[in-house]
């Protein structure tokens, strides 16, 4: 079932918590909303759920509207962020509850509640943990059962408040994928909200980056990451490389650094964000660049080798970060404390107030280049 | 300790002295008390405590007594109930307030309650005379009683339930709603077993308190032998009738309610206190 915001907002006492939000979540897709906390992503959720109401705008299932269908009547399945077990119901009677609390008409008898429970229990790859209590489960077998419980009533629409927060990284991964699979068995609208990148970026159909109670960009993960919008969006997903100077001679300057921006004649301050994978490492500057950085850290964990530098002779903000491959490394071998030059392959340049980015590609100005010589 | 870390309550003489001054102000204080006043009632004999307890106007001031605790128990508990929900789960203006007006019959001393209610439904008072017109006398007759006591134990359920129900959050309530089940339905499967214990607390003391009741009885009831007397009134009438055993066989009975009380009050807070079973098992995937 589809799902169309409609110009909701939203205000707590003095704080906009949502500004005219309008979105539309596609049938059987997995939807992210993205965003740092604050940024009403949560609210939003809850609004869908109906838990909380809209100051104005429209929510609409399929086309139908919902903004005044009580939470009880709109048949979603919910999953809390702490995930709300009933702590006094064993798991499978907590997963029987949504059932028996069908209207008498549409409520299955006994047995074929039990035999619901079983297999949603068999879903869950949790049937022998029947009979405990909630304080008796792990967060990993909790964050299934709530999901089994969720699920109970067949909702056509799942919605998931930071499934998995407070889950250590190796239980998060394997219940990311196990969720994954189950949304691609059974195609229910799923929306997740989450403040963590990777998480929206490896799990969703689509991802919703919020900010400031407004949505910034709205595209698939691959989309998203290779063509942020703005600003925001490009800080926010994952981390980025910043060199902010002043445009001069087609060339963007600051302190001892500078890059070449061929074609670009205006003269203006403007930023340049590269992405870690964009940037390679080199002993000398090279004919479009020159960005003296000493390396501070190398982490070896991943697949990856990740390298953590700091401008020499110039200023950034944060730390700069370049990726390169464990075979590059072995013959590089850069080590803490050395001064390299990070050549930037492909840029994307920020000028003035100007909040979309330009994509600069050096290694095609290059080739036409050569070719032209 | 032959750690060398010593802190000061940790030199015997001093651990023993605090023990020691605790140990005697509860032995002159509570204990002997306690012990006297059963002392007192049994001092004529059994027959005669027995002759003092059956008397026609004590059995009558015992079915007051708890008559009043009868209704005053169950009204407050719906009191507080709906009051806690309703602070606990909502927000809304005037919320703090509320929180803190609860106490009020904490604060002030229980004749001037009894006064208040004097002033405000006496025959002179402001609503009695237009009670009176109506021929509905409320003060010195039970439903005076009943009204004062409901005021001086209204916090107790309450005061036991908010801290709770805010510790709880409302996501199992809201995670109920969102599964469908209707508000009676919730109240009854998730959030009555969650205050459970907390709620048999509030009404342990509040029937405690409801019993033992006396400055704000005192002032409404009008003391009228075999009608208006409770069990503590009378036990002041007949010490003032020079009848010190029946004054004492009428305290022991209140002695022996109060101890009930204890006894059930260590059991809850030991039920309280108990978490639910916790042995997390190994996650299996």
């Amino acid at each position: 079932m589809s799902i169309t915001i409609d110009q909701i907002s939203k205000t707590f006492g003095r704080f906009h918590a949502l500004r005219d939000v309008a979105l539309d979540i596609p049938e059987g897709k997995l939807t992210a909303l993205l965003g740092p906390s604050g940024s009403g992503k949560t609210t939003l959720l809850r609004i869908i759920a109906g838990l909380e109401s809209s100051d104005s705008g429209r929510i609409l299932f399929g086309g139908e509207d919902v903004s005044n269908l009580h939470v009880r009547d709109r048949n979603i399945g919910f999953v809390f962020q702490h995930y709300a077990l009933f702590r006094h119901l064993t798991v499978a009677e907590n997963i029987a509850f949504g059932l028996e609390s069908l209207p008498r008409k549409q409520r299955p008898s006994k047995a074929e509640i039990r035999q619901r429970v079983e297999k949603l229990l068999e879903m869950i790859q949790l049937p022998q943990l029947a009979d405990r209590y909630p304080a008796q489960l792990s967060g990993g077998q909790k964050q299934r059962v709530a999901l089994a419980r969720a699920l109970a009533t067949q909702p056509r629409i799942l919605l998931l408040d930071e499934p998995f927060g407070a889950l250590d990284a190796k239980v998060r991964k394997d219940l990311r994928r196990w969720l994954r699979a189950l949304h691609d068995e059974f195609h229910f609208t799923s929306i997740f909200v989450t403040h963590d990148q990777e998480e929206a970026l490896e799990l969703s159909d689509q991802v919703v980056v919020m900010s400031q109670g407004q949505v910034e960009q709205v595209n698939t993960p691959t989309e998203l990451y290779a063509k942020p919008e703005s600003r925001f969006v490009f800080d926010f997903l994952g981390h980025v490389n910043v060199l902010s100077g002043a445009v001069k001679n087609q060339k963007l300057v600051q302190g001892d650094a500078w890059v070449s921006l061929p074609g670009n004649r205006s003269e203006q301050e403007a930023q340049l964000y590269l992405r870690p994978h964009e940037v390679h490492l080199a002993r000398a500057p090279s004919v479009h660049a020159r960005l003296p950085l000493r390396i501070d850290a190398v982490s070896l964990i991943g697949s990856e080798v990740r390298i953590e530098l700091v401008p020499e002779g110039w200023h950034s903000e944060e730390i700069w970060e370049i990726g390169m491959s464990h075979n590059e490394f072995a013959q590089q071998n850069p080590s803490r404390g050395e001064l390299w030059f990070a050549v930037p392959d492909v840029g994307h340049l920020f000028s003035g107030d100007n909040s979309q980015p330009k994509t600069v590609d050096w290694l095609y100005v290059e080739a036409a280049n050569a070719c032209n010589m | 300790m032959d750690t060398g870390h010593r802190r000061v309550g940790d030199q015997p003489w001093v651990r023993r002295t605090l023990i020691g001054i605790a140990l005697l102000v509860a032995m002159f204080m509570l204990v002997i008390p306690v012990v006297v006043i059963f002392a007192e009632a049994f001092s004529a004999g059994w027959s005669t405590f027995a002759g003092n307890v059956t008397d026609e106007y004590t059995v009558h001031a015992i079915g007051l007594t708890l008559f009043v605790a009868a209704l005053t128990v169950p009204l407050n508990l719906v009191f507080g109930t709906a009051l806690a929900w309703s602070v606990t789960r909502f927000r809304f203006p005037g919320r703090k307030l509320l929180i803190t007006l609860i106490d009020i019959p904490f604060a002030v001393s229980p004749v001037i309650a009894g006064l208040l209610y004097l002033l405000l439904y006496g025959r002179n008072g402001w609503l009695g005379g237009w009670l009176a017109s109506h021929d509905v006398q409320l003060m010195f007759s039970w439903p005076g009683i009943v009204m004062v006591t409901v005021f001086v134990t209204c916090p107790f359920v309450a005061r036991e339930l908010i801290p709770l129900m805010q510790q709880q959050g409302s996501e199992e309530e809201e995670a109920g709603v969102v599964l469908g089940a209707s508000g009676w339905r919730i109240f009854r499967k998730i959030t009555l077993p969650n205050i459970k214990w907390a709620l048999i607390y509030g009404v342990v003391l509040t029937n405690a308190r409801a019993v033992g009741e006396f400055g704000a009885v005192s002032v409404v009831s009008g003391n009228v032998r075999g009608e208006t007397n409770t069990l503590p009134l009378h036990v002041e009438l007949l010490y003032q009738d020079y009848n010190v055993v029946g004054a004492f066989a009428s305290a022991s009975l209140l002695a022996a309610i109060a101890m009930l009380t204890l006894v059930v009050k260590a059991f809850v807070e030991w039920r309280q206190s108990r978490p639910i079973v916790s042995t997390p098992e190994k996650e299996v995937s």
